[in-house]
C-alpha cells in the first residue's frame, strides 16, 4: 500500500511544476501518444470496457501476487491518464490494489476525466483493476 | 400566420435575456454550443416558474377553491397555447408528456398493442435519435412484428425511393425524425406524410430538434403524430407534448392507469376519462406546462423568421470558418439543414477535442449523439457536434474556431 501511495505523491510532486492545464494536457498527451500500451492480440471484444465517448482495452497478468497491467484507448488522453493508472497500480500486490484509494487524479486536477458523466471508461476501468486485484487476492 | 408582433431581432438584447449565458466555464465565458441537447432558458420563464410556484401553485381539476381552479386555467390556457403555436385542430389532440422520448413511447405501446399484429411491421429510418428505434423494437419484439429501417446516403440525407418501397401493406406505422439530432438534415416529412397516407399508413414525426427552429403546422403537415421536448424549446425539463390526430387517439388504449384518466372507477370495471385527459394519469407537471407555455410565448415574440434567418446566418458562417481547418470533415452535408454541425478532424478522437474545448469555456457535445447505429454506419467512433440557438452569436463560432485551433496544436 506504502508503494501506491508513494508513487501517488511522486505523480502529485510532478504536476506541481506545471504552470496551468495547458501544460498538464500536454504532458498526458504525449504521454497517450507514446507507444501502445497493450499487446495488440488483447484489443478484442473480451477486454473491452466500452464507455459512452471512448473505448478502453484493459489486460491483467498475474506474477507472484502481482499484477501487472497492461491497457489502452481509441481517444488520446484518456490513454495518457490509464498510463498514469497504471504506473500507479501495475506491478502492486492483488491486496494493495484491491485497497487502494487513488486520490492522485484528484489532487492532479484531473478528476473531471474520472467523473461517470464523462462516460469514457475510465470509472469502469478503475473498478475492473480492483476486481482483478480482489479476485487473486481471494484466490491466494 | 402569428398573431403577436414580431420584435426587431437584435442579438445583444437577445443575450441578455438569457441569464446563463452571463456565467464562465472553467474561468472563461461560457460558449454554449450544445443547444441540440438542451437549450438554455430566458428570465421570462424562469420568472414565470418563480411566480407560480410563489403565488399560483395547486392541484389542478379537483379543487373548488379559487386557487385551485387558477392553477387549473392557466394549465389549459397553456394547452391553448400550444395548440396555437403547432396550428392543431383541437387541444384535445395535445397531450401533455414528460418528453418527446415519452410521446414516442406512448404511441409505441398503445398505438402498437391495438394496431401491430404478428407479421406487421414498423418503419424507421437510420439516422433515429435512440427515442426513435427502442421503443419500436421492444412493441415489434412484444408483438412479433419486424422493424424496418430506412437507409441514408453518405450526405445524410434519407434515400426516399428506398424508403417508399420499404412502405408496403405490412406496415403499420412510419416513425421518423424531422430534424437529425446528429446530422442536422430537416427531412422532407410532408412529402413523406403524403406517400405513406397514399397508402394508407400513419406517420409519427419526432419533432425534437425541429420546433426549436422552425414553425410546424399540423393542418399543414398532416402528420398523424407529432411529439417534441419542452426543454430543447426554451422551455422546462421533464415536459413535452405529443399531438395526435383524434381518430387515432380515441381507438387507441390508455398509455398508463391512475388518477385523472378516469371518468368512473368500481373494482369490476373503470371507463376512461375523454381526450386529452385519457392520456395524463395523475398529476401532471403543471409547473413545466406553465412554463412551456411561456416558452412559446417567447419564441412567438421573438418570431421564427427572426430565428430561421439568423440560424441560417450562423449555419452557413459556422461552415465556413470550420472548412477553413486542415483535415476538419463535417459529418452530414444535406443540402436542407438545421444549424446543427457534426465533424472530425483528421483521426482525432472527439473525446480528446472536446476535452480541450471545455477547458477553453466551449461547450460542445462529443460522442454518438444517441444514434449508435448512425455512427456505425459511417464508421466513425462519434463526432463533435456544435448545435446553434437563436442565442448565439458570430463571436461564439470564432471562439470555437479558435478553440479547435489551439486543440489542433495540442493534439497533432
Ligand atoms: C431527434 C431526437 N429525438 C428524441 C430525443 C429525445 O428527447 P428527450 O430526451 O427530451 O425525450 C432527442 C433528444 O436528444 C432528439 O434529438
Amino acid at each position: 500500500m506504502a508503494e501506491i501511495n508513494n508513487i501517488q505523491n511522486e505523480i502529485i510532486d510532478e504536476f506541481a511544476f506545471f504552470g496551468d492545464w495547458m501544460e498538464k494536457y500536454e504532458y498526458i498527451i504525449d504521454l497517450g501518444k507514446s507507444l501502445p500500451l497493450i499487446d495488440e492480440q488483447y484489443k478484442d471484444e473480451d477486454h473491452l470496457i466500452k464507455g459512452c465517448q471512448s473505448q478502453v482495452w484493459l489486460h491483467a497478468d498475474e506474477e507472484e501476487g502481482k499484477v501487472k497491467f497492461t491497457a489502452d484507448s481509441d481517444a488520446v488522453i484518456t490513454k495518457g491518464i490509464i498510463a498514469l493508472l497504471i504506473r500507479v497500480l501495475s506491478g502492486q500486490k492483488a491486496e494493495d490494489i484491491a485497497k487502494s484509494d487513488l486520490y492522485f487524479i484528484d489532487k492532479i486536477g484531473l478528476k473531471e476525466h474520472l467523473s461517470p458523466t464523462r462516460s469514457n471508461g475510465l470509472v469502469s476501468m478503475v473498478k475492473q483493476m480492483k476486481m482483478y486485484g480482489l479476485a487473486l487476492n481471494a484466490k491466494s | 400566420m402569428q398573431a403577436t408582433a414580431q420584435k426587431v431581432f437584435d442579438i445583444d438584447k437577445i443575450r441578455q435575456d438569457f441569464p446563463l449565458l452571463e456565467r464562465e466555464m472553467n474561468g472563461k465565458p461560457i460558449v454554449f454550443l450544445d443547444s441540440a441537447a438542451s437549450s438554455q432558458k430566458p428570465s421570462a420563464v424562469i420568472d414565470k416558474l418563480n411566480d407560480y410556484y410563489r403565488q399560483g401553485h395547486a392541484n389542478v381539476h379537483r379543487g373548488v377553491y379559487q386557487l385551485s381552479q387558477e392553477a387549473t386555467t392557466a394549465f389549459e390556457e397553456a394547452r391553448e397555447l400550444v395548440r396555437e403555436f403547432i396550428n392543431a385542430p383541437s387541444s384535445k389532440e395535445c397531450i401533455f408528456v414528460r418528453g418527446c422520448t415519452e410521446g414516442i413511447n406512448l404511441v409505441a405501446s398503445s398505438y402498437g398493442r391495438k394496431f401491430i399484429n404478428e407479421g406487421d411491421a414498423v418503419l424507421i429510418t437510420a439516422m433515429e435519435h435512440h427515442s426513435n428505434i427502442v421503443p419500436w423494437q421492444m412493441i415489434c419484439e412484444e408483438r412479433g412484428a419486424e422493424l424496418r429501417v430506412a437507409p441514408v446516403n453518405d450526405e445524410g440525407e434519407l434515400m426516399l425511393d428506398e424508403l417508399y418501397a420499404l412502405m408496403d401493406d405490412k406496415v403499420k406505422i412510419v416513425s421518423l425524425s424531422h430534424v437529425s439530432n446528429t446530422l442536422g438534415t430537416v427531412n422532407p416529412v410532408k412529402a413523406i406524410i403524403q406517400k405513406a397516407h397514399q397508402k394508407g399508413i400513419p406517420v409519427l414525426v419526432d419533432g425534437a430538434q425541429a420546433i426549436p427552429h422552425t414553425q410546424v403546422d399540423m393542418q399543414e403537415l398532416d402528420a398523424d403524430f407529432y411529439t417534441f421536448s419542452g426543454h430543447k424549446m426554451f422551455g422546462p425539463t421533464g415536459i413535452g407534448v405529443l399531438y395526435g390526430k383524434e381518430k387515432w387517439l380515441e381507438q387507441m388504449p390508455p398509455y398508463h392507469g391512475g388518477g385523472e384518466m378516469i371518468k368512473t372507477v368500481t373494482f369490476e370495471k373503470t371507463t376512461y376519462n375523454e381526450l386529452p385527459h385519457k392520456f395524463e394519469a395523475g398529476t401532471p407537471d403543471i409547473s413545466g406546462v406553465i412554463g412551456l407555455g411561456e416558452a412559446i410565448q417567447y419564441i412567438k415574440e421573438v418570431g421564427y423568421d427572426n430565428i430561421s434567418r439568423h440560424e441560417h446566418e450562423l449555419l452557413v458562417y459556422a461552415t465556413e470558418q470550420l472548412s477553413q481547418i486542415e483535415g476538419l470533415r463535417i459529418i452530414g452535408t444535406a443540402k436542407d439543414k438545421a444549424s446543427v454541425i457534426s465533424f472530425l478532424v483528421d483521426d482525432i478522437h472527439p473525446y480528446d477535442l472536446g476535452a480541450i474545448l471545455d477547458k477553453l469555456g466551449i461547450a460542445v457535445r462529443t460522442g454518438h449523439h444517441c444514434t449508435q447505429p448512425l455512427m456505425d454506419q459511417y464508421g466513425i467512433p462519434g463526432t463533435v457536434r456544435a448545435s446553434f440557438a437563436f442565442y448565439n452569436n458570430r463571436a461564439d463560432i470564432d471562439r470555437l474556431v479558435e478553440g479547435i485551433n489551439r486543440a489542433l496544436k495540442m493534439l497533432r
